[in-house]
């Protein structure tokens, strides 16, 4: 009788990219849904269009590279792109912001670089860093969580969904009377006012760490994380570096300093921070990939969020400090790969 | 009694397999009847080919040696029953490379006479080790856990390295595989009576039984006749069941705590390890003086219609055995030799059951879940990895053929086990590229030695060119000199006898 040749080993793996992206996706949910309550229908507007540009630009790119646009498609992975640049936005974006920076993370940072597995850079936070910069007035509105402050205003369904296909607000409401500084915003600000904490913290945004409504879409982005963390689609070396990072350096300051200088639980609840340790930072291709190299890694990135924070001109760090590491990847792997068996401890760096 | 312990080391990543052994452990072992044909290769183990001393139309009997090997790595083989020699010619056969290979072809006369025993040993523990491993170099043992090297030689090599211990491998970790679990609970006390000759063969005073936590009936077993033994230099280890600990260097990583050193074997760090089917073998041949001609080997797999260990003679063809054993179903569609982690497949089921062949697995192909995709570096590869290497990164290097970044980041070090195939969410056929890469280093390193001889010729010659020119211009330069002298020495002749004549004058 005859058989057919294959190659060792026999059992096929049961695992998939497109499995793991989409248990990243389903993660994302609990947030997303704490999102729309707390900001408006805005974030799936956002999203929408978001998705909307990057499934179109991969396919095209794809098409463009002489590829089967249905391989790239079917890894989810311009989708969890999508989804992490929607988060990153106000809940009110103009559509022509959300599409740049989408084309942007999309075409230039995944697939100019080589397609997925292939981008030096995060593409979610290049194409967030592209529309920072290029729109900082649209950028900059973000309306007032619900439960924030007694004028609270929001916007209906129908006058958000005008706002992002026009970027014109209801003839009443001026960018002034809905938009709200952040509270990273309103606590560099404060801060470099010569205001103390305990001042700044008085504002009726601040809720119990971080801002109202704020630290509670971060927890439920840490719930999601720790399930991916159960799953073993992410490992703790990341997060656990990214935390590190920012609340060693906020700790000490803190103490030193109380007064002209953020908690470390503000830190930790405010801005992109969780979601950051969980979802961007954890992006394995632009991460590095030895255990040890996550961990410097992440720390790294940690850091630097608390230096932008605390000297530098944006409120949160989070993309910068996620691309400057992304840089530093090769060189993390270089130094920090593991001791193999059977080598001696000493001979294993050339 | 000396119970299973747990002071283990640590053996980094591994993967929890499905262990599919329930099965072919069913029922007791069964024998396979002697064939009408043997076909036997006449290389069944690491090193040199053995040569055939028979010719065709010779008749040879159960036992008798019909190729052996004169001094070099290699162990000889023996004719697993009586009958006639019929042909010397290339077969079908299991081995990584090339498909066939030169066999010694017996046509059975069904009466399956032996030879005489007459060189019998007298009882072994009086004798002195020397002369046991030359007994046991003369058995045909090789290394029944696959690797099949010579078990003489190996145990040569042992004894100038002094180990401290003897581990006797009964871990069997990969799927499907269960002859060694079959073979612990049968033949218990030839697997210890080996483990005893080992030790009086080595003149050492501890051996480790290490024997995976999900064959409890081995343990079981193992325990009471070591109970029976009452020998304390006899220790069971249960380890726990994780692909691959069987690995030799893995093994010795987990029982004695120590890494084997790259390049190097488990002598190096002062262990022996030996499977519990050489020890069987080696009892079989030392005391009742039957060399290896048959073994034990799995049948399993969901493309047979009885899973089942059997018992075959060396050279039985795996269709005798599968038609024996009840025929194949209709989901054979590959044939593995060995497991299903690293096993050879083979097109034919002509090929022989060899002194190597613990599995014979049939299989319905694994669906396939989605094309190859590229890297995105997640590192699960890494994380199984019992040797604790960068997939990932070597991947990369692989993909740039780029030789100095295999080597530094341990590609020689692979053990091949499969693992990191098995966790990779892109599908990539880590094993099947490290090994090719492997290859690449190999003729990488012979190209760089030819190109290195080339060029030591190449100076050679300009030497030599340069010392004859060397020479021929001494020689030149001497005839010069000598010429010159001579010149000069006529001149003074001339001027003296002219010098002379002036004063004769």
């Amino acid at each position: 009788m005859e058989f057919a040749r294959r190659e060792a080993p026999y059992i096929r793996p049961n695992v998939g990219v497109g499995s793991m992206m989409l248990q990243v996706l389903a993660a994302l949910i609990p947030a997303a849904l704490a999102h729309v309550w707390y900001f408006g229908p805005g974030f799936l507007f956002n999203l929408i269009i978001a998705t909307a540009f990057c499934v179109g630009s991969e396919t095209l790119m794809m098409r463009a590279r002489g590829r089967d646009p249905m391989v790239a498609l079917s890894d989810y992975s311009a989708i969890v792109t999508a989804a992490l640049l929607a988060f990153a936005l106000p809940s009110l974006t103009p559509w022509w912001v959300t599409a740049t920076g989408a084309l942007f993370a999309i075409v230039v940072a995944k697939h100019l670089y080589g397609g997925l597995g292939f981008n030096v850079f995060n593409p979610a936070m290049v194409g967030y860093v592209v529309i920072l910069v290029a729109y900082p007035m649209e950028m900059n509105l973000w309306v007032a969580p619900r439960m924030g402050d007694i004028d609270y205003i929001s916007l209906s369904v129908l006058q958000t969904i005008k706002y992002t296909l026009t970027g014109s607000l209801p003839d009443a409401l001026t960018f002034d009377a809905i938009s709200r500084a952040t509270p990273l915003d309103a606590m560099q600000s404060g801060l470099r006012n010569m205001r103390t904490y305990a001042e700044v913290r008085t504002n009726p945004m601040m809720g119990d760490f971080g801002g109202r409504g704020w630290e509670w879409i971060s927890n439920f982005f840490a719930f999601g994380g720790a399930w991916l963390l159960v799953k073993k689609i992410i490992r703790w070396q990341i997060p656990t570096g990214v935390l590190l990072g920012l609340l060693i350096p906020a700790g000490l300051f803190y103490i030193i300093s109380p007064g002209s200088n953020a908690s470390p639980g503000f830190h930790l609840f405010s801005g992109a921070t969780i979601l950051c340790a969980f979802f961007i930072a954890t992006d394995p291709v632009s991460a590095a990939t030895s255990p040890k190299g996550r961990f410097v890694y992440g720390c790294g990135i940690g850091f630097l969020i608390f230096a932008i924070r605390k000297w530098g001109s944006f409120a949160d760090g989070v993309a910068f400090a996620v691309l400057m590491m992304n840089m530093a990847t090769p060189a993390i792997d270089y130094i920090t790969r593991p001791h193999i068996v059977g080598h001696s401890r000493r001979s294993d760096k050339p | 009694m000396s119970a299973p312990t747990y002071d283990l080391g640590k053996l980094h990543g591994g993967l929890r397999l499905q262990a599919h052994k329930a099965a072919s452990t069913a029922e007791p072992i069964l024998q396979i009847p002697i064939p009408d044909q043997l076909v036997l290769p006449i290389t069944q183990h690491a090193g040199d080919p053995a040569q055939p001393i028979v010719g065709i139309g010779e008749h040879v009997l159960k036992g008798q040696l019909i190729a052996e090997i004169d001094g070099s790595l290699g162990a000889p083989v023996h004719a697993s029953s009586s009958g006639t020699v019929v042909a010397i010619e290339p077969w079908p056969v299991s081995r990584r490379h090339g498909e066939n290979a030169p066999c010694i072809v017996i046509e059975c006369d069904g009466e399956d006479r032996p030879t005489d025993a007459a060189d019998a040993l007298a009882d072994w523990s009086t004798l002195l080790p020397g002369i046991l491993l030359k007994k046991i170099l003369q058995g045909g043992i090789v290394g029944l856990g696959g690797a099949v090297f010579p078990t003489a030689q190996k145990l040569m090599e042992a004894i100038t390295c002094d180990p401290d211990y003897l581990i006797l491998n009964g871990v069997e970790c990969e799927p499907y595989i269960s002859c060694d679990d079959m073979l612990m609970r049968e033949y218990t006390h030839e697997v210890l009576g080996g483990a005893r000759i080992l030790l009086h063969a080595l003149e050492l005073d501890t051996c480790y039984i290490a024997v995976e936590s999900d064959k409890p009936a081995a343990l079981r077993r193992l325990g009471e006749v070591l109970a029976e033994l009452d020998d304390d230099r006899l220790v069971l280890k249960q380890v726990p069941t994780i692909y691959p600990s069987g690995g030799e260097d893995q093994l010795v990583q987990l029982v004695a705590g120590r890494e084997v050193p790259t390049g190097g074997l488990p002598t190096d760090v002062g262990c022996l390890v030996q499977n519990v089917g050489t020890a069987a073998a080696i009892y079989d041949w030392v005391v009742h003086n039957e060399p290896l001609i048959s073994r034990i080997t799995t049948v399993t797999g969901d493309g047979v219609e009885r899973p089942v260990n059997v018992e075959a003679r060396l050279g039985t063809t795996i269709a005798d055995i599968v038609e024996y054993v009840g025929g194949y179903t209709e989901h054979a569609q590959q044939l593995i030799i060995g497991g299903p982690m690293t096993g050879k497949s083979v097109t034919s089921d002509r090929v022989p059951v060899v002194k190597a062949t613990n599995c014979i697995l049939v299989m319905s192909e694994a669906p396939t879940i989605g094309d190859e995709m590229p890297c995105i570096r997640c590192g699960d590869c890494a994380a199984v990895c019992p040797v604790q290497l960068m997939p990932q990164q070597l991947f990369w290097y692989a993909c740039a053929d780029d030789e100095a970044k295999m080597r530094s980041h341990g590609l020689t070090d692979c053990i091949e086990c499969g693992c990191c195939d098995l966790v990779c969410p892109s599908h990539i056929p880590l094993t099947a590229d490290f090994r090719t890469a492997k290859a690449r280093i190999r003729e990488l390193a012979d190209e760089k030695s030819r190109a290195e001889r080339a060029r030591q010729r190449f100076e050679a010659r300009n030497e030599r060119i340069e010392k004859e020119k060397q020479v021929r211009d001494d020689e030149l330069a001497n005839q010069k000199a000598s010429a010159r002298q001579a010149g000069a020495d006529a001149i003074a002749e001339i001027m003296k006898r002219k010098q002379q004549q002036d004063e004769d004058q």
